[in-house]
């Protein structure tokens, strides 16, 4: 009996110490893609700090990570982010549309509320035996390139589309452009379902000579797989794949917390965080630190999808809805 | 200790406060059984369901048409389907042989390997789809003594089936035991004395009393293979028309915001899935009326 009563009161201290840290202290919870875990655990700790000097209160960042629509997803059905921080426009464009986010949210912070960007590059074998140098490389034969799925992952569908521009780049026209990446993802053995798994299965199941990804990418393999394993190589042309943020509207109106989450997605801009986001190789807005990391960030001619595609909804219509482009490249023989 | 002595005080305190003139009923009747049967099966299945069916109303009838049968679709219908039919014909097979040792053997370690055949149900499907793809790439402990001969069990259609084979046996060997356990060793030694073969025993004395738990171990195997994501993902290469799954295309409509059309596959497949399980199930009751008619 004595035990019992002793457990139970515990218990409740418990709850109750749990209750009064959790009133006490402001929380925003950050609702991002897969691979930025890292890089926002260091901006939330630096963000709590200055947030304390600037203010002298305290204030907790949660953060959940998943694949990018997938996290928009759960926000629209009903999570309660305070911000998202996202790795495609269409993404944020769909809570736009759902009114979870504010119809005009590229304008409410700078650079198009993209405090910072990536690009699609290739990672091939250490002193790339085959030789790839550009993407004409990649349609060889014999050449086996590994990519995300443009269906299940963004990774995969800014491949897909640094691909098909860099045709435009060079002055080809759409139907080239077509015939490009037919040839390249008849060069593809296996479709990876996110970009983790296809940086698995180039590196632990050896499969493939290049693998097409994100910028950042490089430095979580060479911190998981050892340096040295792979070279990265900077094609001539590629797609600018901006990280686009937003506050939640819906859930700071219930929460109160507009303000904190303004500041947040404000700090992201500031030189510290910018310095941090380039310490993760994602590409800093702020043209003085890209700068500074020239040697992370390898001058590239980076083109939008608006250059070539309208617009990312645009591309998302025309390639990757059912009986788009891409599906084609496999129905259609 | 303290929560021992607990116990017997309680006990007899809650018997002198209720006094119950009739004879107190454990189970609660019918009526109450049945609405609670009923108000759970709605809570936890049919609500849900309902939910999924509901979605795809919103298209019209040629948009669900063409989210249901454009050629990837009906090509990732074949796969998940066939694909889980040969793996649960493979497991009824070798999940009785793994059922009928376990039960009439003696032997070191049985335990031990009773327990491992639960691991299937235990383990997260995409730990299992990882650990599949190790062994069975290319460079893995199995795949790189196979490359030398051509065979290659990843990344294609034969490392599906062996993903639904995985996730699959606990169900058939879980379903045959009990029966087996129950089955009478004397009919057998009958059977014997009569002069019944070893394979007429089998045929006419064994299978008849197993056939209906493996039925359903079939079955179970069979839908649980149909439904299968996680560790099909990991090791199917995911190519649209050769090695795509239903459900990953389920994940790519949801990936493009296109409820509806996810919805809508999964509408279909849960249609299908039902139509079998209905068919397996009436196999089975007519199994059973036909053994029971025999003995």
């Amino acid at each position: 009996m004595k035990l019992k009563q002793q457990v139970t009161l515990a218990l409740a201290a418990i709850a109750l110490t749990a209750s009064n840290l959790v009133a006490a202290q402001t929380a925003l919870l950050n609702v991002s893609y897969d691979v930025s875990r890292e890089f926002y655990k260091d901006i939330n700790t630096a963000f709590t700090a200055s947030y304390k000097k600037s203010t002298g209160k305290d204030i907790k960042i949660d953060q959940s990570h998943a694949g990018s629509s997938a996290q928009a997803r759960a926000v629209n059905d009903g999570l309660d982010a305070d911000v998202v921080t996202m790795n495609t426009i269409t993404d944020v464009d769909f809570l736009a549309s759902t009114g979870v986010v504010a119809k005009d949210w590229t304008k409410k912070f700078p650079s198009n509320a993209a405090p910072t960007s990536s690009t699609m590059l290739f990672l091939v074998r250490n002193g790339n035996p085959k030789g790839i140098k550009d993407w004409v490389d990649l349609i060889k034969p014999g050449i086996q390139v590994i990519v995300v799925n443009p269906k299940t992952g963004g990774n995969g569908r800014m491949a897909y589309l640094a691909a098909w521009g860099s045709v435009r780049a060079k002055g080809g026209t759409d139907a080239q452009a077509a015939e490009f990446v037919a040839k390249l993802y008849k060069n593809v053995p296996v479709l990876a379902k996110g970009g983790r798994d296809a940086t698995t299965i180039f590196l632990q199941r050896n499969i493939g000579d290049v693998l097409i990804t994100f910028e950042s990418e490089v430095i979580s393999v060479d911190r998981e797989f050892g340096a040295g394993k792979v070279d990265s190589i900077h094609p001539s042309s590629s797609i600018l794949a901006e990280n686009p943020v937003a506050v939640v509207e819906r859930t700071v109106a219930k929460k109160g917390t507009a303000e904190q989450a303004r500041a947040y997605l404000n700090f992201l801009y500031t030189d510290e965080a910018q310095e941090i986001a380039a310490q993760h190789a994602i590409r800093p807005s702020n043209p003085a630190i890209l700068k500074k990391y020239a040697n992370t960030f390898k001058p590239i001619k980076l083109f939008t999808a608006a250059d070539y595609f309208g617009s990312f909804a645009e591309a998302q219509k025309v390639h990757f809805n059912d009986g788009g482009q891409f599906d084609k490249l496999y129905t259609v023989k | 200790m303290a929560s021992v002595a607990i116990a017997p005080l309680d006990v007899p305190a809650a018997g002198r406060t209720a006094t119950p003139r009739t004879p107190k009923r454990v189970l609660p009747g019918f009526n109450i059984t049945l609405g609670f049967t009923l108000f759970y099966l709605c809570l936890i299945v049919l609500i849900p369901l309902s939910a999924l069916v509901l979605k795809t109303f919103t298209l019209t009838w040629e948009q669900f048409w063409a989210a249901v049968a454009s050629p990837r679709v009906v090509a990732s219908y074949q796969l998940t389907f066939g694909a889980a039919l040969i793996a649960a014909l493979v497991n009824a097979f070798f999940g009785l042989l793994v059922a009928w040792v376990l039960v009439r053997y003696q032997f070191p370690g049985k335990k031990v390997i009773d327990a491992l055949v639960d691991l299937p149900f235990a383990l997260p499907t995409a730990v299992a789809g990882i650990a599949l793809t190790a062994l069975l790439a290319g460079n893995g402990w199995i795949g790189s003594l196979l490359e030398p001969y051509g065979i290659s069990l990843a990344f294609n259609r034969n490392g599906i089936v062996i993903a639904l084979i995985f996730v699959g046996i606990p169900f058939v060997v879980r379903t045959v035991q009990p029966v087996l356990e129950d089955a009478e060793k004397e009919l057998e030694e009958a059977a014997t004395c009569l002069g019944a073969t070893r394979w007429q025993t089998f045929r006419f004395v064994i299978f008849p009393t197993i056939a209906p738990a493996l039925l359903t171990g079939f079955a179970m195997a069979f839908a649980r293979g149909v439904g299968e994501y996680g560790s099909v993902i990991f090791i199917a290469g995911n190519m649209p028309m050769v090695s795509e799954i239903t459900p990953l295309i389920i994940i790519g409509k949801l990936e493009q915001y296109d409820y509806a059309g996810a919805t809508a596959v999964a509408t279909v497949m849960l249609v299908a899935s039902f139509a079998m399980l209905l068919v397996i199930n009436a196999l089975q009751s007519w199994q059973r009326k036909r053994g029971g008619a025999q003995s």
